[in-house]
Parts: C-alpha cells; sequence; structure tokens
C-alpha cells in the first residue's frame, strides 16, 4: 500500500478501505457556492465575505464511541477508535485526513498522537479550552477548510475519568493566588448559580427541569449512563454538593469520546451522507481580568454566540435544535440567556415546565440525555454536543426525540472554570 | 491562626514577592494604577486595564463583602466554603470563609481578611465581621 499523494491530480490512496473518495486534492480547490436554502436566500449577513466561514465546511463524518466506562483500554487507543469511527461514518480513509485537531485529552499532545495514529498531515491545532476545546476546533477546521489549509479535517477527544485520576488543571500567574481555596467544577459553578438566584430570583426547582428534560431524553438512549427519568422533586431531594448545585445538578463521569470529520463542501457532496454544513461561529474568553466588576451571571457566550449569529445571518427563533453544554444544569440555564434565547435573569422560566423537551417544549435541547444523563467523555462535553446536532440534523436521532424538520442547529458549549476563567464556542449548523 | 487544614505554599516571583512579604506582617497588598487609577488584583506589572507600567501598591483595608459563594459539602480535609469577596477598594478576589458557620453566609455580607499559616508566607483568608 502506497502513501497518500496530494498532487493536484493523483488519486488519494485508501489502504484497507473501499475508495471513497478520488482526486480529493482537485475537489478541495472547488469554490463552494454557498447555496441557501430557499427560505433564508434573502438573508444576508454582514459577515458573509470572502473571509467568512459561512458554508464552507461541512462535518461528514461523527463518531461518538459507546463506552461509558474503558478499563480495559488505553486513551490513545479510544482517539484511534473515535477516530476509526468518524471515517467509517462519513465514508472516508485514513489516509484522506490533511488536517488534525486535539486538545489537552490527547497524550502528548498532537505531535504523540498524530504519530501514533499514523497521520500525515498539513494542519494542526491543539487548542485547548477545556471541555468546548471541539466546539473551537470546529471553527478553526472550518477556517482552514476555507483558506485552503487542509481539506479534510479530523478531531478527536479521548479519555478515562472513571478509570484513572485525570491532569492536573494547568495552571498561570494566577496560582499562588487560587490555588488554595479548593476551586472545583462543582463549587466554582455553585458560586454562579449563588449569584444568579440572588440577582433573578432564580430558583433550584427551575434548575431542576434542565435535569428533568435531559432525562426524558436519555431514556431512549441504549448508551446513556443514566437512562432513567428523573422529577424536579428527585433532583431537589439528591444530596447537596456544593450550594445549590444538588448532585443531579451534576453531569456524568464517563470514559469514552468521539470524533468529527470536517471537509470541504466539494468533498461532502462526493460523499453517501446527509449534508450538514458549518455557517457561523464565534468563539470567546472571559475572566476576572483584575477583577474590576466581577459578574458571575454571564459567560464569555454573551461574545461568541453573536458572532455566530451574526455570520450565520440567523437569529434563536430560526433555531430548531440546541446542543449546550451541561456541565450542570446551570451553566445550560447561562447559555440559553447569553445566546439569546430567553432576557437575561429569564432563563429559570424559560426552562420550566418541560420546555427543553423535544416534543414538549419550544426549544428541544441535549436529545442524546447530553452530559448530565448520557455520556460526558473525560470530563469534556463539546465533542458530543456537535454530534448530537449533526444526528438532528441528518435525522439520525432517536425517532423518540427528533426534532421534525431539523434544519438549523446551533452546538454550544464552555470550557475551563465558568466562574473564574472560561472560554465559550458556538456553531451554527445547518442542512443542506 | 493555625489551622487543621495544610494550605499550599506560595512559591512567589519577582512579581509578587512584596505581597507575599507583606502577609508575613498581616497586610493585604492590592496593585493600583497611577495612570488609570485603578485598582486590580492580582497583581500584575502592567496594568490589565490600561496596560502602563506605573502600578503601585496599596494596602487594602482587608474589608469587603461577599459575592458569592459556594459550600463544598464533602472534601478530603471536610467541608469549606469558597466565594469571591469584593474588597472596599473595588477588586474582587477568590478566597475561602473561615473561623464561621459556612451555613450562615450571605451574599452581601461584611468580611474582612485573616491570614492562615503555610510553610512559607501565609494566605489572605475571610471571615465574617
Amino acid at each position: 500500500m502506497g502513501p497518500s499523494l496530494r498532487g493536484d491530480d493523483e488519486i488519494v490512496r485508501s489502504g484497507g478501505y473501499p475508495l471513497a473518495c478520488r482526486n480529493i486534492s482537485s475537489l478541495a480547490k472547488a469554490v463552494p457556492t454557498g447555496q441557501k436554502t430557499p427560505e433564508r436566500a434573502n438573508k444576508k449577513s454582514p459577515a458573509e465575505n470572502e473571509l467568512s466561514i459561512k458554508g464552507k465546511a461541512y462535518i461528514a463524518g461523527i463518531f461518538e464511541h459507546p463506552t461509558r466506562h474503558a478499563p480495559d483500554k488505553s486513551t490513545a487507543q479510544l482517539h484511534a477508535e473515535v477516530a476509526k469511527g468518524a471515517l467509517e461514518d462519513a465514508g472516508l480513509a485514513k489516509s484522506d485526513i490533511d488536517g488534525y485537531f486535539c486538545a489537552g485529552d490527547a497524550p502528548g499532545g498532537v505531535m504523540a498522537m498524530a504519530d501514533y495514529l499514523g497521520l500525515k498531515v498539513r494542519h494542526f491545532d491543539s487548542t485547548d479550552t477545556g471541555g468546548c476545546s471541539y466546539i473551537v476546533h470546529l471553527g478553526h477546521a472550518a477556517e482552514a477548510i476555507a483558506a485552503g489549509k487542509c481539506s479534510i479535517a479530523l478531531i478527536t477527544l479521548a479519555g478515562k475519568p472513571r478509570t484513572g485520576p485525570m491532569p492536573p488543571r494547568p495552571s498561570g500567574a494566577e496560582a499562588d493566588f487560587e490555588a488554595a481555596y479548593g476551586a472545583t467544577t462543582h463549587n466554582v459553578y455553585g458560586m454562579c448559580a449563588m449569584r444568579h438566584m440572588h440577582e433573578f430570583g432564580t430558583t433550584s426547582e427551575q434548575l431542576a427541569w434542565i435535569k428533568v428534560a435531559a432525562s426524558h431524553h436519555a431514556q431512549h438512549n441504549p448508551h446513556a449512563m443514566l437512562p432513567e427519568v428523573v422529577t424536579v422533586e428527585d433532583v431537589l431531594n439528591s444530596p447537596m454538593i456544593a450550594d445549590p448545585l444538588h448532585r443531579m445538578d451534576c453531569c456524568v463521569v464517563t470514559d469514552g469520546g468521539g470524533a468529527l470529520i470536517v471537509t470541504t463542501e466539494a468533498v461532502a457532496r462526493s460523499l453517501n451522507k446527509p449534508k450538514v454544513r458549518m455557517i457561523g461561529h464565534g468563539e470567546a474568553l472571559k475572566g476576572p481580568r483584575g477583577s474590576k466588576d466581577l459578574d458571575l451571571t454571564y459567560s464569555a457566550g454573551v461574545w461568541s454566540g453573536p458572532k455566530a449569529f451574526e455570520e450565520a445571518g440567523v437569529t434563536p427563533k430560526d433555531i430548531k435544535y440546541a446542543s449546550i453544554y451541561d456541565s450542570f444544569t446551570i451553566t445550560v440555564l447561562m447559555q440559553l440567556e447569553d445566546l439569546g434565547f430567553c432576557k437575561k435573569g429569564e432563563g429559570g422560566k424559560f426552562v420550566a415546565d418541560g420546555n427543553l423537551i423535544s416534543g414538549v417544549g419550544k426549544l428541544p435541547f441535549n436529545t442524546d440525555g447530553g452530559g448530565l444523563c448520557s455520556n460526558h467523555p473525560v470530563n469534556r462535553g463539546g465533542m458530543t454536543k456537535i454530534i448530537e446536532a449533526v444526528r438532528q440534523l441528518r435525522g439520525e436521532a432517536h425517532p423518540k426525540v427528533q426534532v421534525k424538520n431539523c434544519d438549523l442547529a446551533i452546538a454550544h458549549g464552555t470550557g475551563g472554570l465558568l466562574g473564574i476563567r472560561h472560554a465559550a464556542s458556538t456553531c451554527i449548523l445547518e442542512r443542506v | 491562626m493555625d489551622s487543621p487544614v495544610k494550605y499550599p505554599t506560595p512559591k512567589g516571583n519577582p512579581e509578587t514577592t512584596k505581597f507575599w512579604e507583606a502577609t508575613v506582617e498581616g497586610k493585604l497588598l492590592i496593585k493600583r494604577c497611577t495612570a488609570c487609577g485603578e485598582a486590580h488584583y492580582f497583581p500584575r506589572s502592567l496594568c490589565p486595564f490600561c496596560f502602563s507600567d506605573r502600578t503601585v501598591w496599596e494596602q487594602s483595608s482587608g474589608e469587603g463583602e461577599i459575592y458569592s459563594f459556594s459550600l463544598m459539602r464533602k472534601s478530603a480535609s471536610g467541608p469549606y466554603a469558597i466565594g469571591y469577596v469584593t474588597l472596599k477598594e473595588g477588586p474582587s478576589l477568590l478566597t475561602n470563609f473561615v473561623d464561621c458557620d459556612m451555613e450562615k453566609l450571605k451574599i452581601g455580607q461584611k468580611v474582612k481578611v485573616v491570614f492562615k499559616t503555610t510553610d512559607g508566607a501565609p494566605l489572605p483568608f475571610f471571615t465574617p465581621v
């Protein structure tokens, strides 16, 4: 089997796999037409110009590892398994990959990981912003594809927090001034919830509705770690972990992973899959920044969201399905406000009474059961957010939770510590 | 005051030496920029707002109020209360609330700095007034 050749008219070999896609490099040069679906054809975005990623990158392959506990596998092996799964889903071969994206969960970083996987790439990115890294990577992959830096990008996430200890969170100049105080995800998100309740009267009952909605979806997912439907009372009666967050306000801890294949319009059109493309992306960072005017009631989503919507030329009202990172119930509530699905402070009312349950409420969210009930591989929930959004857009979600005519979805997440310093990334995805 | 909890020793660096020298004397220092007038925490040599290098050390009153908090119910060293204090001088800082009934903490509550020992320089904590 020969190496992958990437000259203008050469055939990309796909050792061991059916030849899925010929003349990849010439296909990659085809200019995406950025055709609009008719109902949005007359909406012009100010960001819609040749530098925009709008319509230029397609998610051609997705894979979520079915495991939730993997003591018998190595972390690198899990990365390889999810990569293989996403390639098979796309109908592409490993030798087709010319861009690779991974984050802090990849053992040894991008150099070691690309070597382990046997990749030969011309573009790579190892931005690590915690759980939203993969939503950042999706945006960066779209940028790279739009700029011609690569044509078939692989993004992987995998790890085993249930099996062994996780590496410590890297610290910066703040370490001496913060490390002693025992900030964990639970109590830092707890501080956000406490302040949100103080300023807006948000209640534990309202937060519980987010978990209830996730559990209604998880019951249909055979791989969900927590498939039982729960009630608001169940959440309120679960033990207090970090006030005001109860155990059921917290996501699961799982081994596992996921992967994506992102590619050009031309390659995507040559593949036998429903076409899902990126039409907007935004990313942002927020920290105390000298601790003037500290405000824990909003996240960097207030910046990443509007950028993504502006580029896409759509509004929150247009979104049919929302994947929102649910490390904790409060994470979802704050993000829904920050993204503009409701006004700041009204998230509690918005999520109550089943409004996030598919087929019941106005905004179906995390229809796989999300991190709260199904999967939160490596304590990093961004990857599974994208995967379920793509399933919805393809019409491949479980029939009990599939949103009808789902042609526009959002995948959004935060990473790091919401109440200290964190990143946010927002992707708007469209079925073509 | 000695604490049953073993806190990590601040490592310090040339930029923060004065801060840790002051905690030995029971003083909490913040930085203020003489160019834009704003105070910040944790201390930087260049102002994080206007990027001037004209920052000076200033002793904080050590008084402030609770901006938010969360009571961690279980940990290897027992329950603890993490939170942010907004100092009278303006900046907020991450801390723990100690020497108090943690169940009675409230947002807006007045607190003052206390120092806890480490193997090196003491660390600032806060307790209700």
